[in-house]
């Protein structure tokens, strides 16, 4: 047996959102990872954002590539469509999905050997053309299912299992993604969970190319002194800047922090942001602060967490190529194909 | 100046020019407009680019057959050389054919070592002609080529109304540049006129031409895209499948727009390479759209892996496949028919792929919109195997046709009703035993439907599995698919001889129009061979039925491995040594005079080896 069914059996007193949906609707089959897995607890967030987002689940397709966060996606959402392409390749399968049928909702989950290595011009390219999208890299740092060498997001002097010291320089995803003119820039940590469902509904609900970098610690390869994607180190230097609550238009609207501590920020959906502010001196709203302050941050050691960067009035592909309201997937004949008179036309301007 | 040394026989509406120019000088147009001019005159020509891989400064001809009896292939030498080129004059006046002609610019005389004592040579001033008539440099060097056009149209006794015409079309809406060139048109044609007489090569009104359309296969095949309901396109720049993502996007654009919205019934993307291309493709398939990418051998290397994945998770592809001179970067401007067996074979692990095989533009359109039939249907790759020759250069083509009856087959697709009316959905479940499953698109019903897509091995519901068994089951499965693909890939078309004969030749693609008037050739002496054009892969019945009928085969094609007849025998019970390979790989198109040649010489080895 290389595939685990999951119970069918509901409790009867599960709550459902309004769609009529409990949560264990939006979970998918048994995990295979390993126990204690950080993107186990990703998975569990992403099943939390949608039920509490309450999305049909079949209206969101979900891709991955290669490695083991790009396996999870059969861990969660089991009645919508998934694809496990191919290493470092999802960003353009997932590009041309969305093309295809612009109605659907568009989740990429991938890991740092996927999205920084062989990926990384995928990924940076599916970015800057605004693919609508929410990207979530779960970084730890490791090739877990090679068994532990160096990724490239590991840090310059962080340690391996063995002792390795790593000498190159490790990529920041969110300084990238920054750069690359993503619209909806956010950093999690796996250990957060009250940080990362919120960006996760928010980046959901964006409009245009969202991403979050989730460091997510491998128990197994990366857990361990030296390493700068463990549980304890990330606690240590978890600087979060912000904390998010997303309110959906259906939403009743709960004030919770004092006034002036919060900015609102209304997206495309009509959903708020509701930010209530860690730091008084962070910005979500400047790309250029948002970088020069990461910058900053991390050659201190510290790991900035929080929604870093959003544009609430971003466009996303769709609107670059001026596609039609109608999904193409949904056109037909009439709307496709010319027919004979054209053609006559066409022949006769060839002779 | 050499003499006239044997004034040729009158030859009427058959004869090759050829133009040997400097790229960037902006001889395309004018070279065009004289072919354009001849077909005006209602005879056919077929007309060759033969380019570098350059913008400005390297060598360019331009090879214009004028053919009344309608052979488009190439024949093989030159009748008329216009020489405008100093860098290749040598080259270019050797490949003149013996009492053929030599034009050239004669402002500066030339030693008489230069020059050939059995052909004739005709020398007009263009250069000082120019540089009386014109002030600025650019205008130089452009109206020269025009000149050229009109000093050759009165040589070679074209009807003038026929350029002024086109020339009228060409710059329709821009009088003073209509006025201009047909001045320097007049500037060549009175030149002749005063100083020189026609030559016996000349073009005659005829009526060869009919109904027949004159464009190139990409642009053929873009079209056709766009009527096989093409919605998606991601492609990378690469000589030479250019120009068919070009004419997809422009066509689009007058085809495709919602009148009442200006919005775009399709999306076209240029990606950041062929990979990326590739998996555009596949994403866009895997949700129900028609999508394709056009590209060359280096592209369909990097495309390898997402074939693969196309393959075996069975998710629709159309790749447009523009053959050059390969291997690696080889001879990007060049022509070949060397992807073959890349195409073919795909991928890693037990691949393998449908491919379509057109012979001119008017079947790039028919084999162009049929590949996303084909791709629905059978759920994989469809490759569309071109070539530069097809692709790039302008074919006189039968009329794009279409029946406005037809409709798009969308292959098994499982719908949100099929699914509440309680169908047993299995993504690679085997239900009516033609290999091929039911899909359903994302999206399409609440709780039924839903799968996994991976590359990795599954059950026939989609459940990761490596049961051997199961996998097993699966790859068999996929080979009674690609069983059912050989019914559907169009069926190949039979020549037979004039007569009974015991060898055949077996072709494809763009070797078609050269061997036809190989076998007309082969004809006349005495030499009778069946012909069969193949035009899909998986070979159908029929293919291996031909080759089981006769004592030899001939397999032509332009590569230097023979590629396809190791598809043959690598797919049929096929005894090798009865295929023998006629190859011709040097980049450029292949010719009649080739193809006869080499299987006349090994029909005569064949009789007298059966002799001793």
């Amino acid at each position: 047996m290389t595939y685990i069914l999951k119970p069918q059996l509901h409790h009867p007193s599960l709550p459902t959102n309004s769609l009529g949906y409990t949560r264990r609707d939006y979970e998918g089959s048994v995990s295979t990872l390993c126990a204690g897995c950080g993107h186990d607890s990703i998975s569990s967030a992403i099943i939390q954002a949608c039920f509490e987002l309450e999305l049909p689940p079949h209206r969101v397709a979900k891709l991955s590539g290669i490695g083991c966060s790009s396996k999870t996606p059969d861990y969660f959402l089991g009645a919508s469509h998934g694809f496990n392409t191919v290493h470092g390749r999802m960003p353009s399968v997932l590009t041309g999905a969305n093309l295809a049928n612009r109605d659907l909702i568009y989740l990429g989950v991938s890991g740092d050997g996927d999205s920084a290595s062989i990926g990384l011009g995928q990924f940076a390219h599916a970015i800057r053309r605004g693919v609508n999208m929410l990207y979530i890299v779960e970084n730890n740092g490791v090739y877990g299912l090679t068994k532990g060498q160096f990724s490239a997001t590991s840090d310059k002097g962080s340690k391996s299992k063995r002792g390795v010291v790593n000498h190159d320089a490790g990529i920041d995803m969110v300084s990238l993604a920054l750069q690359m003119g993503a619209t909806f820039v956010g950093r999690s940590f796996s250990g957060d969970k009250a940080q990362l469902v919120p960006l996760i509904k928010a980046g959901l609900a964006h409009k245009g190319a969202a991403f979050i970098d989730c460091i997510s610690p491998c128990v197994q390869f990366n857990n361990h002194n030296g390493s700068t994607k463990s549980f304890d180190y990330v606690r240590e230097h978890n600087e979060a800047v912000n904390r998010l609550d997303v309110i959906t238009p259906r939403d009743p609207i709960h004030v919770d922090y004092k006034p002036g501590e919060t900015v609102r920020v209304q997206q495309h959906d009509g959903s708020i942001l509701s930010l209530h502010k860690l730091n008084e001196l962070y910005n979500p709203s400047s790309r250029a602060q948002a970088l020069g302050y990461l910058q900053a941050r991390q050659a201190r050691g510290q790991i900035v967490t929080g929604l870093l960067f959003v544009d609430p009035e971003a466009g996303d592909l769709h609107d670059a190529v001026g596609t039609v309201e109608t999904p193409l997937n949904a056109l037909g004949e009439a709307e496709l194909v010319p027919g004979a008179a054209a053609l006559d036309r066409i022949n006769a301007a060839l002779r | 100046m050499p003499e006239s040394v044997k004034a040729g026989q009158p030859r009427i509406n058959d004869f090759v020019v050829k133009f040997a120019n400097v790229n960037g000088s902006g001889s395309a147009s004018a070279n065009g407009l004289f072919a354009r001019s001849v077909m005006r005159m209602g005879v056919p020509v077929a007309a060759r680019n033969i380019f570098p891989s350059n913008i400005q400064g390297l060598p360019t001809w331009y090879e214009v057959r004028v053919t009344e009896a309608g052979h488009l292939g190439r024949r093989g030498g030159v009748d008329l050389m216009v020489a405008m080129n100093p860098q290749t004059w040598d080259r270019d006046v050797a490949e003149i054919e013996s009492g053929g002609y030599l034009f050239y610019d004669s402002t500066k005389p030339l030693p008489l070592a230069r020059f050939r004592d059995d052909i004739t040579v005709i020398g007009v001033p263009l250069t000082a002609m120019c540089n009386e008539a014109y002030e600025l440099p650019r205008e130089r060097q452009l109206f020269k080529n025009t000149i050229y056009v009109g000093a050759l149209a009165a040589l070679l006794g074209m009807e003038t109304s026929a350029i002024e015409e086109l020339l009228a079309e060409d710059f329709a809406g821009k009088d003073r540049l209509i006025k201009a060139n047909v001045e320097a048109l007049r500037m060549g044609i009175d030149y002749v006129q005063q100083h020189l007489a026609p030559i016996p090569l000349q073009v005659r009104r005829a009526d060869a031409v009919g109904d027949r359309i004159y464009v190139e296969g990409n642009q053929a095949a873009g079209l056709g895209a766009v009527y096989g309901g093409a919605t998606v396109c991601a492609w990378y720049p690469i000589t030479p499948s250019t120009s068919l993502a070009e004419a997809f996007t422009s066509y689009c654009q007058d085809l495709r727009t919602d009148p009442e919205t200006g919005k775009a019934r399709y999306a076209i993307v240029q990606a950041e390479d062929e990979i990326a291309s590739i998996g555009m493709v596949v994403g866009a398939g895997w949700n129900g759209c028609r999508a394709f990418t056009a590209t060359s051998g280096p592209g369909v290397s990097l495309m390898t892996e997402f074939i693969g994945l196309s393959y075996f998770a069975e998710i629709p592809a159309v790749i447009f496949d523009v053959q050059r001179g390969g291997p690696s970067t080889g001879m990007p401007t060049r022509t070949q028919q060397a992807d073959l067996l890349a195409a073919a074979y795909a991928g890693h692990g037990d691949t393998k792929h449908p491919m379509l095989l057109p012979a001119d533009p008017g079947e790039c359109f028919e084999m162009g919109s049929l590949a996303f039939d084909l791709a629905d249907r059978l759920q994989t790759t469809i490759f569309v195997m071109l070539d530069l020759d097809i692709g790039m250069n302008e074919w006189l083509t039968k009329p794009f046709q279409w029946d406005d009856a037809r409709r798009l087959d969308r292959g098994k697709v499982m719908t949100a009703e099929m699914l509440e009316a309680g169908a047993d959905f299995g993504r690679y479940k085997e239900v009516d035993g033609d290999g091929i499953p039911y899909r359903t698109y994302p999206g399409t019903h609440p709780t039924k439907g839903g799968y996994f897509t991976r590359g990795t091995s599954r059950n026939p519901y989609a459940r990761y599995s490596e049961e051997g068994a199961v996998y097993v089951d699966n790859m068999e499965r996929l080979l009674r698919k690609f069983d059912t693909a050989k019914t559907l890939v169009p069926a190949p078309v039979l020549r037979p001889a004039k007569g009974k004969a015991t060898d055949g030749v077996i072709y494809f693609g763009s070797t078609a129009p050269a061997m036809h008037e190989a076998l007309e050739m082969l004809e006349a002496q005495g030499r009778r061979l069946n012909a069969l054009r193949v035009r899909g892969f998986p070979f159908a019945d029929e293919v291996f039925a031909f080759i089981a009928q006769h004592e030899r085969i001939y397999v032509v094609e332009q590569n230097r491995d023979a590629q396809f007849r190791t598809l043959l025998t690598t797919e049929g019970d096929v005894d090798p040594a009865k295929l023998v390979p006629v190859l011709h790989y040097d980049g450029t198109p292949i010719t009649a005079r080739f193809i006869a040649g080499a299987i006349a010489e090994r029909m005569q080895l064949g009789q007298i080896e059966a002799a001793e």
